[in-house]
């Protein structure tokens, strides 16, 4: 009876993917689906990737489409933006986003200005993308979040996906958009399995670009966040769940644009915000959450006032006992909702 | 039209008796060609430079000369505008330098492909746009080539990538054309420009590193004006023989007034680049006549521009070329 079942039913039953393989996936299939797809980065084709994202892939599409290029970052980012000028569509890895900065002059000036100053007659279709924020023990140079810093450019489409299936449908919409993408991934979620169901397994499977996701649904407090930070709010909202505190969990997925729309509706049914982020809180994400709150319908709403928790503002200590502090924690999020609820 | 009317003055001279004199010689008397002689390059890691004899056929010359003078005009134009402040901001003159860029683009096919600094009005002219678009892209005008939202740095047309702001930015994305190409299998090359200040750029020498490393078909070409910005190159480089900069890569350096000589050095690097055995350079040995931009201090201009006017005056790119013609 069970193999008959099993014979009937149509379609991949939903599998635990890793964040990892999900984006390894993506790639492998926009690779297959478009010639003018390759990648290049460092160590991205004989070692398999630095962080193994691009495993097998150098090995199934060769020299040719997946290319190892030397420590340079300004020279190859500036050499991915011209081929994307040219008519092909690269994948320009960073090892890390903190090397990007070598390189930024290539992503604003000559990746994300180009459309505009052309009038249009000149697109780039590239996408930048590697682990960002902080990671474990790395230290300061090492550990910075870029979201902010790229989110604060015209330009440029930034994302930043929490689980497999955000990696997985993002990272493939970017790939196909014909603008400049930065994705920023996440190094500590490399390794996290979540469940994909068999319409995130298809081929086709995007998820938009500008569109936030309702995580967990919640009439009490919103809670805003992007990235790794989204899961310690789900914990957080799950602990709170239990003292009767129902928080509403908003995955914001990209960066920019930003869809403030589904946070003011939030805010608008819950009275209460607080945004939750990894990096610096000085100009940063949870600022422009607050600043564009207040600007719309949505601040009218407001019981109080919302509420930013974010990276400590030092360059990142090496120490695991400061390292820990120096990022948002379960408990700090805690903190906040219950300071902002005043309970 | 010449014959037409020698023939008519010749006719009605006889008939009046009057002795006019004309031009005895009729339009079949002008030879169809010349052969020259042209200055020999020096080489760097190459057995044998660009041919030191080349022949010019009258359209040729008469097609070189007439853009030459055109982008000549059109520059003292935008220097005229840019003085009444119609145009604004940033305008950087490429006179004196006009045998370098239709010397390239008599040495490259037009589905090759370009991209140079923001010294750019003559090539955006050379690559196809009509001087009306340039100057109405200049002047701020939604008829400009980029609507009037680039200016003067951010032109630009088909195979040719602008018009950069940022000094060196411009060569990286060329060898990222010409590995496009590469990809594409196409046996299009890439003119990748900088100029002798950007000459000393990170990045540049990231360039040629990875062309050299997936021999990518890219021409990069120094446009040795010798002065970056207001700096002479004695007081900029260490090295100042640009040609020799990139090492590992063969170079040549080239008479940049001559653009006949421009022209040979360009297409033997094209063809170099075509084979199949990576990249090339190219220093081209030109002058500008106006300062940096025009947004420059007069004083350093004037001070070398008077004493080198006179030493470069023998050496006007069209005036070369007239004198031959």
């Amino acid at each position: 009876m069970a193999a008959l079942r099993c014979f009937l039913r149509s379609g991949k039953p939903a599998m635990e993917v890793t964040v990892r393989d999900a984006l390894n996936q993506a790639m492998d299939e926009e690779l297959e689906r478009d010639d003018r797809v390759f990648l290049l980065g460092e160590e991205v084709a004989q070692y398999d990737g630095a962080y193994k994202v691009s495993r097998g892939l150098w090995k199934k599409y060769g020299d040719k489409r997946i290319i190892d290029t030397p420590i340079t970052e300004m020279g190859f980012a500036g050499i991915a933006v011209g081929s994307a000028m040219a008519g092909l569509r690269p994948i320009c890895e960073f090892m890390t986003f903190n090397f990007s900065m070598q390189a930024i002059d290539q992503v604003i000036n000559s990746a994300a200005k180009t459309y505009y100053m052309s009038a249009g007659l000149q697109s780039v279709p590239i996408v930048f993308r590697g682990p960002n924020g902080a990671s474990a023990g790395v230290a300061a140079q090492h550990s910075q979040c870029f979201a902010a810093w790229y989110g604060h450019c015209p330009g440029l489409k930034v994302v930043s996906p929490w689980n497999s299936e955000d990696a997985r449908g993002l990272l493939k919409s970017a790939i196909r958009d014909d603008n400049p993408v930065v994705f920023l991934e996440n190094e500590l979620m490399y390794g996290v399995p979540f469940e994909l169901s068999e319409e995130a397994q298809s081929k086709d499977f995007t998820v938009p670009i500008g569109k936030a996701k309702i995580e967990r649904q919640g009439n009490h407090i919103t809670l805003v966040s992007h990235s790794r930070m989204v899961g310690h709010c789900l914990d957080a909202a799950a602990v709170l769940a239990k003292e009767g505190i129902e928080c509403e969990v908003i995955n914001l997925r990209t960066i920019r644009p930003m869809d403030i729309e589904t946070i003011e509706a939030s805010v608008i049914k819950t009275n209460h915000l607080v945004t939750v982020e990894g990096g610096w809180p000085q100009f940063g994400v949870g600022a422009e959450i607050c600043a564009r709150i207040m600007e719309g319908p949505a601040f009218n709403y407001l019981d109080a006032p919302a509420v930013r928790v974010t990276g400590v503002d030092i360059p990142m200590p090496y120490a695991k006992i400061l390292e820990d502090h120096s990022v948002p924690q379960i408990k700090d999020i805690m903190f906040s909702v219950k300071k902002t609820l005043n309970v | 039209m010449l014959t037409i009317v020698s023939n008519a003055l010749r006719g009605s001279a006889s008939k009046n008796g009057t002795r006019l004199v004309v031009s005895a010689r009729s339009y079949a008397d002008f030879t169809p060609q010349v052969s020259f002689d042209i200055k020999r390059c020096d080489v760097h890691r190459l057995d044998q430079g660009p041919p030191d004899k080349t022949v010019l056929t009258r359209e040729q010359g008469l097609q070189y000369y007439r853009t030459m003078q055109v982008m000549r005009r059109m520059e003292l134009k935008a220097d005229q505008l840019y003085k009444q402040k119609i145009i604004r901001g940033f305008c950087h003159l490429y006179d004196g330098q006009e045998a370098c860029a239709v010397g390239i683009e008599a040495g490259i096919k037009p589905d090759d492909h370009l991209i140079t600094a923001y010294r750019a009005h003559g090539y955006t002219y050379t690559r196809g746009v009509p001087v009306k678009e340039i100057l109405a892209e200049l002047t701020g005008r939604k008829g400009g080539v980029a609507k009037g939202k680039g200016g003067s740095m951010h032109m630009y047309a088909k195979h040719f990538y602008g018009g950069n702001g940022i000094v060196g930015a411009q060569v990286p994305l060329g060898a990222g054309v010409a590995l496009a190409c590469k990809y594409h299998g196409n046996s299009q090359v890439c003119v990748a420009l900088y100029g002798d200040g950007a000459a000393n750029q990170g990045q540049i020498f990231e360039s040629y590193n990875m062309a050299a490393l997936w021999k990518l078909p890219c021409i990069f070409i120094c446009e040795n004006n010798k002065y970056g910005m207001g700096t002479s190159v004695e007081r900029a480089s260490a090295n100042t023989d640009y040609y020799k900069r990139g090492d590992f890569i063969p170079g040549i350096r080239v008479d940049g007034m001559d653009v006949l000589c421009v022209r040979e050095a360009t297409k033997f690097a094209a063809d170099y680049c075509r084979s199949g055995k990576g990249p090339i350079l190219m220093e081209l040995q030109t002058y500008r006549y106006h300062g940096h931009s025009m947004s420059d201090p007069g004083s350093p201009v004037l001070l070398y521009g008077c004493c080198s006017f006179f030493l470069v005056r023998g050496t006007n790119p069209w005036i070369k070329l007239k004198s031959v013609s």
